[in-house]
């Protein structure tokens, strides 16, 4: 009878879950109080001291548990699934299931898909946060502002996606267009006001994102030719890496650029924005950015504020203009807010799933990571290839992970 | 910008117009699927949502009535009247009696169409219309009226998604379904990872701080991990898919950041309060149920509202431990997507569906907004 009603069966779920955790931590504690470890006769002091050493282990038993079997259980268990056959019985293959996974087209798409993803996303979703919580930070009605660019949060990945995809939508030339991506692209005709906005505008964004970065790689290694002055070693590789990686999207930028001017651009011809293959993967960060901006914006706007006074301050006296305010003053100090926020939203990025998975389920080349290991695992049911790709994003997670542990280590000192 | 300098920025204006471009552009899309789920299929598949905010031009066509029945003879011409609009009245703001002109006449006017017929149509659409024997005959004039149509919804699709509509169309069920997944998977957790926070807060003993780094490494490992691991234990152990799973499941995978927020939390509690309390003689079990949880009351009611929206807009955790081959345990944001697979062209569907799985969460953000901020920035800013 339970089963036929949820509702009531949740409600019964809430009473006897929470009633059994109470009564364990209520019961557990009476036990080690009255029965194991009495505060009385002889050894009522040294009964004390040992039930104290337990109860700890009594408040966190339960947490741990779950902790440990369905967290920390299942990262060793697909390991060893990603090295055996289910085919097989569970025979060990050793590493045949990474070898079949890159020998297909789809992961290695999937793999570069995510790259772009981890570069795109939370760099322009950082950037928007920056900038909206840098616009609204001084005037009247800022936090109306930010509740509504916040607001996305609340929207489920899917929902999202039903919203983006009205967005998209695509009709015959000869009927009216419903999505407004195509009801704005109808009105280019190749005229002047195309080439402005489609040719010069972007010509312009680009350029700025190539000054951009080049400012970034700059203050990146600005110290590195000024001579090491207590600089830590494991620095180095990341601001290497970090140059490399800017250097690179300066020459796809500047490519971009070019292809902006020699593109020849179906005018007057509805487009069918997901199927377009390279460029669809933008139109699917489009919604995972304009989720996460209010995330960013929130807590890079609390930053904002904790700069001292002070300093912006004496950078007036100083006769320092708006721009320079904030990109010399209030960027660097919080800086480390800036990698917090880019690294959460990175691990939300090598999760994606749900975007994916409504929107185009990988067709169209647009597979990533997470979506193609949930297709290995209940579509095709290749359990070692699931699994060996889920170990593929633990691994890219890892960094992440130890640099959270090490900096937790740390503060807790 | 430069209020500190006591003079206003050049720059002010420009500031306020950039923040209301950027609000409109993260409404729009929202605003967009709002608006389409109170259109008819018809209304979203002629035109954009953006028109139907506004009154729109529109071209009917109507007809006399029938000359050879309701014609009136006045000498050797003549005349039929009538009123065009059966119903509720347009607003006529041209006319016209021929599709190559819709719009050649005023309301009021007269329409001379030769040989001595005329047809004149009243601003409340009554028209007169003369002629001699053989021009009234046949079937009735066509008159073309261009009229200003004001915005037109209705809750129609809001009736089908919720109460009426088929199976598939129907989300009272999968609504109830994702009810009974979110709240004891929201309370649950927030239970057992209190008293965990209370002893990595304010309990020694050896390997806390081994505990608490673990709880931050495993904040970060991503549940696509736990997918085969868990279903395959979850089979072997006998609860299979269903709510069981889907509860155990949301209730660890949320554990390390219950544990993170919240130990963070009461670790800042004032330290005087709790050994005043046990030099009073109160034990560990006393002081958490009496003073760590109301004066918790903040970062437990953030926790919630993440673990809340977090459970409520999961597809995956659900696809994996909750939806078994029967369906009957869909949950919305599943069946949005099966939706989008089945009724792709739907839009008053899709954007209804898509709505009503919105907002729940949606008036959770707005009620309670200031402690998902504090959440947020407890837990992410180190």
């Amino acid at each position: 009878m339970l089963t036929d009603n949820p509702a009531l069966l949740g409600l019964v779920t809430i009473v006897v879950g929470v009633g059994v955790c109470l009564g364990y931590f209520f019961l557990s504690n009476l036990v080690l109080d009255t029965v194991i470890f009495p505060a009385r006769g002889p050894n009522a002091g040294r009964n004390i001291n040992r039930a104290n050493m337990v109860r700890p282990w009594l408040f966190l038993f339960p947490a741990v548990f779950f902790l440990a079997l369905y967290l920390a259980y299942p990262v060793f268990e697909t390991l060893r699934l990603s090295l055996t056959d289910r085919d097989l019985g569970g025979a060990f293959v050793g590493l045949e299931n990474y070898r079949k996974m890159v020998d297909e087209a789809k992961f290695w798409e999937a793999v570069r898909n995510n790259m772009l993803w981890l570069i795109v996303v939370p760099g322009a979703s950082t950037a928007f946060g920056l900038l909206v919580a840098q616009l609204t930070d001084r005037i009247g009605w800022g936090n109306l502002a930010k509740s509504l660019i916040f607001m996305p949060m609340a929207i489920s990945f899917v929902g999202a996606s039903v919203i983006f995809k009205l967005i998209y939508d695509a009709r015959p030339a000869d009927l009216s267009q419903i999505g407004v991506l195509n009801a704005v692209w109808m009105k280019f005709d190749g005229g002047p006001g195309s080439v402005f906005t489609l040719q010069i505008v972007p010509t312009l964004l680009l350029a700025g994102f190539v000054a951009l970065l080049g400012y970034i790689i700059w203050t990146f290694i600005r110290d590195l030719t000024a001579g090491g002055r207590n600089r830590s070693v494991l620095l180095l590789p990341l601001q290497l890496a970090v140059a490399a990686g800017g250097l690179w999207l300066i020459w796809l930028a500047l490519g971009s650029i070019v292809n902006v001017w020699i593109a020849d651009l179906p005018f007057g011809e509805p487009q069918t924005w997901l199927t377009l293959p390279f460029w669809n993967n933008f139109f699917l960060m489009v919604v995972l950015i304009w989720i996460q901006t209010g995330f960013a914006m929130v807590i890079l706007s609390a930053a904002l504020r904790g700069i001292p006074e002070e300093t912006i301050e004496a950078a007036i006296v100083d006769g320092a203009n708006p721009f320079q305010i904030f990109f010399k003053i209030k960027v660097p100090q919080i800086m480390g807010t800036i990698v917090v926020v880019w690294t959460t939203i990175t691990l939300v990025v090598l999760k994606i799933f749900d975007i994916v998975f409504a929107m185009t389920n990988g067709q169209w080349e647009t597979q990533v990571l997470a979506n193609y290991m949930y297709d290995k695992l209940f579509v095709t049911r290749d359990w070692g290839v699931g699994s060996a790709s889920a170990i593929v994003i633990m691994l890219l997670v890892t960094p992440i992970l130890v640099w959270n542990v090490y900096n937790a280590r740390k503060e807790m000192r | 910008m430069n209020r500190v300098a006591g003079k206003k920025s050049s720059l002010t204006w420009a500031v306020h117009i950039s923040v209301a471009v950027l609000v409109a552009l993260w409404l729009f899309p929202t605003v967009g699927l709002f608006v389409s789920s109170f259109r008819t299929a018809d209304q979203i598949s002629n035109s954009g949502w953006w028109a139907s905010l506004f009154a729109a031009e529109q071209t009917e066509v109507y007809r006399t009535s029938d000359p050879d029945d309701t014609r009136q003879a006045d000498g050797d011409m003549y005349s039929v009247s009538g009123n065009i609009f059966g119903g509720a009245p347009l607003d006529i703001g041209a006319w016209g009696v021929s599709s190559r002109n819709v719009s050649a006449f005023q309301p009021g006017e007269t329409a001379d169409m030769g040989d001595g017929e005329s047809l004149t149509l009243a601003p409340d659409g009554s028209y007169v219309w003369k002629g001699n024997d053989k021009q009234l005959s046949g079937r009735g004039q066509r008159i073309f009226v261009v009229a200003l149509v004001p915005p037109e919804f209705n809750l129609d699709n809001y009736r089908t998604i919720l109460f009426s509509g088929t199976g598939q169309d129907n989300m009272a069920k999968a609504f109830f379904n994702t009810l009974t997944v979110t709240i004891p998977a929201t309370i649950i957790p927030i239970v057992v990872a209190a008293f965990a926070a209370y002893a990595l807060a304010w309990m020694d003993f050896p390997g806390r701080a081994l505990l608490i780094a673990a709880v931050v490494g495993l904040l970060v490992v991503p549940l696509q991990l736990a997918l085969i691991p868990l279903l395959k234990l979850h089979l072997a152990i006998g609860i299979g898919k269903g709510y069981m799973g889907v509860w155990l499941a949301h209730t660890a995978f949320g554990m390390p950041l219950a544990i993170y927020l919240l130990r963070n939390y009461m670790v800042g509690l004032p330290r005087d309060i709790i050994e005043n309390a046990k030099v009073d003689g109160a034990t560990d079990f006393q002081i958490f149920t009496k003073i760590i949880i109301p004066l918790s009351f903040p970062a437990l009611a953030s926790f919630a509202i993440f673990q809340f929206l977090w459970t409520w807009n999961d597809l995956l955790v659900a696809k994996v431990f909750l939806i078994d081959s029967s369906g009957s345990t869909t949950v919305m944001t599943n069946q949005i997507v099966e939706l989008l697979g089945t009724r792709g062209g739907n839009w008053e569907i899709l954007a209804t569906a898509a709505f009503v799985s919105i907002a729940v969460p949606l008036a959770v953000f707005f009620a309670m907004q200031r402690y998902l901020v504090r959440g947020l920035l407890a837990g992410s800013v180190k």
